[in-house]
């Protein structure tokens, strides 16, 4: 595309302006968007679940395995050592690229789940008495219920959860009003995966942070979407998924404020997270190390790294208003469709359309459209209690990433045109 | 597109639009819920025996797509008047249709139950075709609901 015939003239001496985006030559980047299903191209609107990855990733994990395994951290020999700089090395950049204010703040985990749930095991159980309240909202991913629910369960404390309007968008009022004495911890997603809400992260963190009750901020769609600002969001601990970023399954990260790693115990114990072990006492290894027992996914480390990497390099301003406007196209197309009803209306949302088509359950679209090759998900997205909320039992969701496009709307919008044909509607 | 029209035939969306026996049983002998956890579809089925363990009556009630929801109805229009123990062996070869080794043949016996034989083609659906029968199941076996398979 002649990318400069759309802009004005640039005034001599102006800051350079960011190239339109060229979508065609990121597609390029991602070998699995040029296969076909069933003989038709791959129409791939599940990045919500899990997003495709670049080659640079793959490359990376294979190059390790190809030329560079090792275990890490207690080898003498060169190449230990330097499969132990390329896992440092990767936790540097991670850190940088989640603006954490220190690497030693983010543990490696096998993903957003795991994070949480450490957080839970770890800093909240042994600080939970019965009585005391864990605050969620409507909206969260069952990862960000049930490990909670589980240390409620053992100390006898109780899960509060602050509401959500019709339209998907958090009520920080209420909120705020559920923000009292016995709160011990505010859990919250910064994107919903159900319906791409927005959540005002930084207004939730002032207003816990006010009654002294640290945020765990759940960032596993936010991380592909946003540019992750950790001190910005001033959250105490943010978790998220490689494999939701364009990097390998099997890991994930958590950060934590400094403070905080260092008073909590470890959770798991194993090789690596000591310093030293006798039969009569063992000490832990210093943070993060004391959260990472055993051998770690080496490699998929390695891939995360390679994930961000490809991310700050593209202009991700420019990725962000793709995404916006083919947000708004795709709402739109969807919407247009007779009988549909988007679910998640909220005025600021990540390139997520969640609906419901009359009289169709979203099981049988998701099946037709996968016979046009175009992949959605059906179901209730592992946000059941947020199903309830907004009435209905599932939704179908078509998921957006920085490498989807115009094109694969229309997809979907004739693709559900001949599922209401399929089903008689 | 071959595949597609053998899955969603006209009597699975028929039965789909106007489900039959779908209302709940005040007289019921026994009745069991069917529950899909992985995409939440539950519904519920209600049976009402006569002498010599003939299914005097069987209704159902919930919620999911067309597979579950015709599946149910026309459950339910196959197994009235028959005994427990032929309902029983229905629903084993109704699974064969469905899930087990592709034969040549349909299993016999099942008579308009063979529209679902498209549901092979789709794993993910399989419960979907199951979730009544393995409902009726429980109800027959006392009520209890199991998970399924």
């Amino acid at each position: 595309m002649p990318a400069t015939d759309l802009q004005p003239a640039s005034p001599p001496m102006a800051a350079p302006r960011a190239r339109p985006f060229d979508v065609d030559a990121v597609r390029r980047d991602f070998p699995i968007l040029s296969e076909s299903v069933g003989g038709r191209p791959l129409v791939y609107l599940d990045s919500a679940a899990t997003s495709q990855k670049p080659q640079a990733v793959i490359d990376a994990v294979s190059r390790f395995y190809a030329t560079g395994n090792a275990n890490i951290h207690r080898g003498v020999y060169r190449l230990s050592e330097a499969a132990t700089a390329q896992y440092e090395g990767a936790r540097q950049r991670i850190a940088r690229f989640l603006n954490a204010p220190d690497a030693r703040s983010v543990v490696f985990t096998r993903g957003t789940t795991e994070s949480i749930n450490l957080v839970a095991q770890s800093y909240l159980r042994p600080r939970l008495k019965a009585g005391d309240e864990i605050l969620v909202t409507a909206m969260e991913h069952h990862s960000n219920i049930v490990p909670w629910q589980l240390v409620a369960e053992a100390t006898g404390a109780v899960l509060r959860v602050a509401p959500v309007t019709d339209a998907g968008e958090l009520d920080v009022g209420g909120l705020e009003a559920l923000i009292g004495p016995r709160t011990r911890l505010v859990a919250l997603a910064q994107i919903s995966n159900s319906l791409g809400t927005v959540n005002p992260v930084q207004r939730v963190v002032a207003l816990a942070h006010a009654a002294g009750v640290p945020v765990l901020v759940d960032g596993a769609q936010a991380a592909p979407h946003l540019v992750a600002d950790i001190q910005a969001l001033g959250c105490d601990f943010f978790a998220c998924s490689g494999h939701k970023m364009f990097g390998p399954t099997g890991v994930g990260v958590l950060y934590g404020r400094a403070d905080l790693l260092e008073e909590m115990p470890p959770w798991q114990g194993g090789g690596d997270m000591i310093a030293s072990v006798t039969f009569e006492r063992s000490s832990w290894a210093a943070v993060p190390t004391k959260f990472e027992a055993g051998t770690p996914d080496i490699a998929g480390v390695v891939g995360l790294g390679a994930a961000v990497d490809y991310l700050s390099a593209l202009d991700r301003t420019a990725v962000a208003a793709h995404e916006a406007a083919l947000l708004r196209y795709a709402s739109e197309r969807v919407a247009a469709v007779a009988g549909v009803r988007l679910v998640g209306t909220a005025p600021g949302k990540a390139p997520v359309v969640s609906f419901v088509l009359d009289g169709v359950h979203p099981h049988d679209i998701a099946t037709i459209l996968d016979a046009d090759g175009i992949c959605i998900r059906a179901g209730h997205h592992c946000t059941q209690p947020l199903m309830r909320r907004l009435g209905v039992a599932a939704t179908a969701r078509a998921s957006f990433a920085l490498y989807s496009t115009f094109a694969e709307a229309d997809a979907l919008a004739a693709g559900l045109e001949r599922v209401r044909t399929v089903m008689g509607r | 597109m071959s595949n597609l029209s053998e899955l969603y035939q006209s009597v699975i969306l028929d039965h789909n639009r106007s489900p039959r026996n779908c209302r709940s049983m005040a007289d019921a002998d026994a009745d069991a819920e069917g529950y899909n956890p992985l995409c939440g579809d539950r519904l519920r089925v209600w049976v009402r025996l006569g002498a010599g363990d003939v299914i005097e009556d069987v209704s159902f009630e919930g919620i999911g797509c067309a597979i579950s929801q015709a599946s149910a109805s026309l459950m339910t229009t196959t197994v009235k008047g028959r005994t427990r123990a032929e309902a029983l062996d229905l629903f084993t070869r109704f699974h064969d249709l469905v899930a087990g080794d592709p034969g040549p043949d349909a299993p016999p016996g099942l008579g308009k139950l063979t529209v679902f034989a498209g549901v092979r083609e789709y794993p993910s659906r399989v419960k979907c075709a199951s979730l009544a029968w393995h409902a009726l199941r429980s109800a027959l076996e006392g009520g209890t609901p199991r998970p399924h398979s």
